[in-house]
């Protein structure tokens, strides 16, 4: 517990316009390390299943019809939310958003970039980590590389997408993002024991 | 914990991703002006909240956001089954024995 200490940084990367809730801020625990991720372009997509392939199309990224599923291409990653609702993380300065309007299938595409803040989770402990606060399975069998669901942490909604085996990326509204990180730091501190 | 399958992400989840949303298959009145005053209060209001086996509305808030419903046993707090919402309400249901 007493070794793992908060650190602030300051933001390197963002730029003036962009600078996202608690930016830059850090914790490292032995087995996890907690941490801010930079800014990322965002949209909340919902479509009916006739408009996937022009809008997969236009965003360079397969929308995954499967629940639990994620697709990534290019920076660019669809997550499925719903049966008719994704969320798309661009992580490569690109807008999402402007590729959408350019799409005459229905569809309802809304700007979420500054709605979200993303955390990285990462160690062989990242998943004893969230799991402190999120009920559901996370072992590799039930949460594979890839997987992306909309649960629960605590008290906050999170999106949660694994990344890589022993990584996650948490994904939760901003005015929420305090209570997440410090909640992901205590977990962190006690997932070492 | 309960977990209960959600027909939408086809997997049974942690209870604390669902909210429960009162009794289903209450069909709203085609000519809801014309309603009686008594019509109304049994339609609005007036709910079975039987001991036994009860068909509800759920939603998958923290999940896919989806309603569905699901038979529960009010005695056992046991999930018989989830079904999506829309489908008739099932007739048979699963290891039913009475």
């Amino acid at each position: 517990m007493a070794k793992a200490a908060a650190n602030t940084k300051a933001a390197a990367s963002a730029s003036a316009e962009r600078r996202p809730a608690l930016a830059g801020r850090t914790l490292s625990a032995p087995g996890v390390k907690v941490e801010m991720l930079p800014p990322a372009e965002r949209i909340s997509l919902r479509a009916p299943q006739a408009s996937l392939a022009p809008l997969s199309k236009a965003l360079g990224v397969t929308l995954p019809v499967k629940p639990k599923t994620s697709a990534m291409k290019d920076g660019r990653t669809a997550l499925w939310l719903g049966p008719d609702e994704w969320l798309i993380i661009d992580e490569a300065g690109n807008n999402p958003l402007a590729d959408c309007a350019k799409v005459t299938a229905l569809h309802s595409a809304v700007g979420i970039s500054h709605r979200n803040v993303g955390i990285s989770v990462a160690g062989p402990a990242a998943a004893v980590t969230v799991n402190s606060g999120c009920p559901q399975d996370l072992s590799l069998e039930a949460f594979p590389v890839g997987a992306a669901s909309r649960t629960i942490l605590g008290k906050s909604e999170i999106v949660l997408l694994r990344t890589a085996e022993d990584s996650f990326r948490v994904e939760c509204w901003r005015s929420f993002s305090d209570y997440v990180f410090t909640l992901l730091s205590e977990a962190a501190s006690d997932a070492a024991n | 914990m309960l977990l209960i399958r959600c027909p939408y992400c086809e997997e049974e989840r942690p209870e604390l991703e669902f909210r429960n949303a009162g009794e289903a298959h209450i069909a709203r009145p085609t000519n809801i002006a014309a309603e009686s005053d008594d019509d109304f209060e049994k339609f609005f209001f007036i709910r079975a909240n039987p001991k036994g086996v009860i068909y509800e509305r759920w939603r998958h808030i923290h999940g896919c956001a989806r309603f569905f419903n699901a038979v529960r046993d009010t005695v056992t707090d046991k999930f018989v089954m989830t079904y999506k919402a829309g489908e008739p309400k099932p007739t048979k249901l699963p290891g039913a024995a009475k």
